[in-house]
């Protein structure tokens, strides 16, 4: 039987008094595309966040490729990996921020070349070529040598798609990506993530574009106050949810 | 298509008029009695007992161009070492490690709480205290060798200026977003790689303006160096005017110096400034 990419087990995470994860365990795919849905607080981007290790589980544990995040088990016992040892992890997870956060000293490509030259030590011929390639697939190869501050939010959200990717990751992390994107910039980010779903890339995608979870997802995955109340296909959760609170949601979004 | 609703009555057409230039009396006024001012300011130190003479034979002396030499030498080298503890100190301050976090926070107690005179007179009379100095078994020197006014300068003013400048760099990597930490991370950046290749050169652009302030300062501080016999440009005009007795004319020789050079570091900042506004709307390409 094949594994997981993703194996989450019973994660749990507060945040002072606020419980932000309730023993949340989750399967993701190779491949598999999945949106997050939910209210805010209801935990979905904290989620993403403690796959990528930015954010330390307090209790359970995610396996990513088969490999235990963040600590390693010893004599009955969890030790915390090193600062290194976690940079080494993330390396096979890509994450795409809401706020974008480009680096705004560096150019669109300098962005994009930055960790595999930097963190991977390859070859900075080798990947400009690459990062070339990449701004032409997100549609800006026009805007390779462009700061930050000279993109529109869009421009910029696909520039930090293509950093992620640049990395080669196995997994891609969208935390709500077209959230603080004005309306008629949504689209050409959604596109982009669309293309990339339809390449087989594995995607955990935290949104509110039910439109996009509609026609992309092959599972939503529906959180309220840190833990998950329904999944299924997205016609299911979307269609017809079981659960009352998923109505409710949905009826209140839309 | 509709024709658009009639507009209003009422409201004249302004099209045509330019705004007026006002006479600013009051303006004038002020600038007229700020000349006056002034020319009564000259006018009084020309009658005064100075001999300008004197001044503008020992601007361009020997022992004050040296003098104005010494304190630039000193005031870049002790800016080099106070930038490079301030970073180092910085970084500890905002570490995790609280062992490095108490070191950083020991560090600017003690050296922004204690005059800076008075700690360039402990440098130098470090041989009080310990006569020797040295590495047990591998080197040891006297200190009253090793502790010249030079290096009692150095390591008074760049230590001190070191507790300043961790500030600074600390405000400077604060005032960068997390989520350029975060971003950082994703790409598998370490702590230390993150704040040399994406934090530390956006604290830069806000760093700027108050080290550049700190090192004006810093300047005008390596005057107390006299106190120790560093022989800065304070210290030789002092000396001219112990055996010529032109106190006022030698104090005002120095002044200009000092004047001269803050004059051109101001310019030099506003390049940097240029250089480390990188990607910023405000200088973009």
């Amino acid at each position: 039987m094949t594994k997981p990419l993703v194996a989450i087990r019973s994660v749990s995470k507060a945040f002072g008094e606020f419980q932000a994860l309730k023993g949340v365990s989750l399967d993701v795919w190779a491949g598999e595309v999945m949106c997050l849905i939910g209210a805010s607080g209801s935990g979905k981007t904290t989620l993403l966040r403690c796959i990528n290790q930015l954010t330390a589980i307090d209790s359970g544990g995610i396996w990513l490729d088969g490999e235990l995040l963040g600590v390693r088990e010893e004599g009955g016992r969890l030790h915390r990996l090193t600062e290194r040892q976690l940079a080494q992890q993330r390396l096979k997870t890509g994450m795409v921020f809401q706020r974008f956060n480009l680096f705004p000293h560096k150019t669109a490509i300098e962005n994009i070349t930055e960790g595999p030259v930097q963190v991977q030590g390859r070859k900075p011929d080798e990947v400009r070529a690459e990062a070339i390639e990449l701004l032409r697939r997100v549609g800006l190869s026009a805007k390779a040598e462009s700061y930050p501050a000279q993109l529109s939010g869009g421009q910029q959200q696909r520039v930090a798609i293509a950093r992620a990717l640049a990395m080669k990751p196995m997994l891609m992390l969208f935390d709500e990506p077209t959230s603080a994107l004005d309306p008629e910039l949504v689209g050409e980010v959604l596109a982009v993530m669309k293309e990339l779903a339809r390449s087989g890339m594995t995607m955990m995608v935290v949104t509110h574009e039910l439109g996009f979870a509609r026609e992309v997802a092959d599972r939503v995955v529906y959180m309220d106050h840190g833990a998950i109340v329904e999944q299924g296909r997205a016609s299911e959760v979307l269609g017809a949810p079981r659960e009352a609170r998923t109505k409710a949601f949905l009826s209140a979004v839309i | 298509m509709k024709a658009a609703p009639a507009l209003a009555e009422g409201f004249p057409d302004l099209s045509g008029m330019h705004v007026a230039r006002e006479p600013h009396w009051f303006r004038w006024f002020s600038a007229a009695l700020i000349v006056l001012v002034l020319a009564a300011v000259a006018r009084a130190f020309a009658n005064g007992q100075i001999e300008w003479s004197y001044v503008s034979r020992f601007l361009t002396a020997k022992v004050i161009l040296e003098g104005i030499v010494n304190t630039m030498v000193m005031a870049v080298l002790a800016m080099a070492l106070g930038i490079f503890l301030g970073v180092v100190v910085a970084i500890m301050r905002l570490s995790p490690n609280p062992v490095l976090k108490s070191v950083a926070t020991g560090y600017t107690w003690l050296f922004r709480g204690t005059p800076l005179i008075l700690q360039l007179l402990l440098w130098f009379n470090l041989a009080l205290v310990f006569p020797t100095i040295g590495i047990p078994g591998l080197w040891s020197a006297r200190a009253v060798d090793v502790m010249t006014p030079f290096l009692s300068a150095l390591l008074g003013l760049g230590i001190n200026q070191g507790a300043y400048t961790s500030e600074v760099m600390r405000a400077g990597m604060l005032s960068v977003d997390i989520g350029q930490y975060e971003a950082a991370q994703a790409i598998g950046m370490g702590r230390l790689r993150a704040l040399r290749r994406i934090i530390l050169p956006q604290a830069m652009r806000v760093v700027i303006p108050p080290i550049g302030n700190e090192f004006i300062g810093l300047v005008k501080a390596t005057s107390l160096a006299s106190v120790i016999q560093y022989p800065e440009v304070l210290h030789n005009a002092e000396n001219i005017y112990y055996a010529n007795s032109r106190v006022i004319e030698l104090l005002i020789v120095a002044g200009i110096w000092y004047l001269l050079v803050v004059s051109i570091l101001t310019p030099l900042q506003m390049l940097l400034e240029r250089r480390f506004a990188r990607g910023t709307l405000q200088f973009a390409r």
